[in-house]
């Protein structure tokens, strides 16, 4: 296998790779989005207690879903780069974290204005919703202690060390519906029998996908940018912008 | 071995820099007296907040000590010669964490008892906060030295240093209120210390490396 991912530790591989990959995952994210969200928004049976705000977990549930899946991404590519000391995998760390902030972002966002008509209030200080806050605080602490040093080669090492400490957060986000008595309802879709009818379950996984795809998409682009900017001496990099 | 002579330069360097302990035991004392005045000297709120708020006041105060942990050793070169040295590092480490706690953790140890009991709060919870800091507080000395060793050559590191470390210190400000909350209910509380200690012990493994390798990088 390493012999197989080896070529593409070097950037102009890697760049070249990631553009040939961009427009499937774009194409492929822009159609289940579509089909998952219209399905679920417009073709699903109303919630028999909910009515119709429930059909918000079709953006919620997948954003928080990816939103710790995009961080288990970076802390695997963390780990990659600081125990193979690959550079491209650092510059993969920090394509990923503002993606992941902003699915974080999303998901809190639809929470509260799910929050306000079910449960009466937009915030409440329980443990899921805090643990999913202290996500978005480590997806901020990671950006700006790249931005903090002077030497960018420092600043990127570690930004991923901090990167690879916070994948402690995870199992906490996880758990904490199970370990803390909480407002925030349990997980349905994960069980092996799922707490929810098939009808809305379909439309739910295809948005999941979707999220997902995208998140692979975003990341492949802005990875993209990251290596022109940081290999902007580089002749291939020259010769490809016509400078 | 070492690791007792670094720590013996630790503790004298401390006792030449008085304030760099002193002042963040002022400071503790100084934000718990500003919560009467700010929400009223009514006896039964201030009960009820009295374990956060003493919480809050430590983990604040562990912040401000952690900022100058490393910066004078990283300017005079004494990181770079022990980096260049190779295998004295992790004593280096070890010896910094427990002087971290010697001068920060210990005495918020024995001042936090007589502040909660100014603030009225109940015999059974008081029993319980001391459990809690006397496990929380070398957690809280490990993920500053950590935090620390992160910020160290950054240009802004004292900003920097509270965004990085608090999000750390939440899930144990989680458990040491919930105990002190079983407590003063009369609950038990044994299964939050168990938890409390289990995060102290990983913590006390994986840290240590993780700082040795941030020190290594800010100097190569």
């Amino acid at each position: 296998m390493f012999k197989w991912l080896d070529p593409y530790a070097k950037s102009e591989t890697l760049y070249h790779f990631c553009g040939k990959l961009l427009p499937f995952l774009m194409v492929t994210a822009l159609v289940l989005l579509l089909l998952g969200n219209i399905w679920g928004i417009a073709f699903t049976p109303a919630d028999y207690q909910q009515g119709d705000s429930y059909r918000i977990i079709h953006i919620h549930v997948p954003a928080a879903i990816l939103s710790m899946g995009a961080y288990a991404a970076m802390a695997s590519a963390a780990f990659v780069a600081l125990v193979w000391q690959i550079k491209v995998a650092h510059w993969a760390v920090l394509a990923i974290a503002p993606i992941g902030a902003v699915y974080t972002a999303i998901a809190l966002i639809t929470g509260m204005a799910w929050g306000k008509p079910m449960w009466g209030a937009w915030w409440v200080w329980d443990a899921r919703l805090t643990s999913q806050l202290i996500l978005l605080f480590l997806y901020f602490g990671v950006m700006a202690l790249d931005g903090a040093f002077s030497d960018r080669k420092v600043g990127a090492k570690v930004s991923s060390l901090l990167a690879l400490v916070g994948v402690i957060n995870l199992p906490i986000i996880h758990f904490s519906v199970e370990w803390w008595n909480t407002l925030h309802q349990g997980a349905s879709i994960t069980k092996f029998r799922p707490a929810i009818d098939p009808s809305m379950l379909w439309p739910l996984l295809i948005s999941i996908l979707a999220f997902a795809v995208l998140l692979m998409a975003l990341t492949c682009l802005r990875l993209r940018t990251a290596i022109l900017e940081n290999e902007q001496h580089r002749p291939w990099v020259r010769k490809l912008v016509g400078g | 071995m070492v690791t007792g002579v670094f720590l013996q330069r630790e503790l004298r360097l401390l006792a030449r820099q008085k304030a760099d302990w002193l002042n963040p035991i002022l400071f503790f004392i100084i934000v718990l007296s500003l919560f009467p005045l700010g929400i009223g000297p009514e006896p039964n709120m201030l009960r009820i907040i009295a374990p956060g708020i003493v919480w809050i006041a430590a983990l604040l105060s562990v912040l401000l000590a952690a900022e100058r942990l490393f910066k004078d050793d990283y300017r005079n070169g004494v990181i770079e010669q022990l980096v260049a040295g190779r295998h004295s590092l992790l004593a280096f480490v070890l010896a910094k964490i427990v002087a971290n706690w010697l001068s920060t953790g210990l005495p918020l140890l024995f001042i936090s008892p007589v502040v909660a009991l100014l603030l009225g709060l109940e015999q059974a919870a008081l029993g319980a906060m001391a459990l809690t800091l006397l496990l929380g507080t070398p957690l809280l000395s490990l993920l500053s030295v950590l935090g620390s060793s992160l910020t160290m050559a950054a240009d802004k590191g004292g900003i920097l240093l509270a965004l990085l470390i608090l999000p750390l210190y939440i899930p144990l400000l989680i458990f040491a209120s919930s105990a002190i909350e079983a407590a003063s209910m009369g609950l038990g509380y044994q299964g939050q210390l168990a938890i409390l200690l289990a995060m102290l012990l990983l913590a006390l493994a994986l840290v240590p490396m993780a700082v040795t390798s941030a020190l290594r990088i800010n100097v190569s």
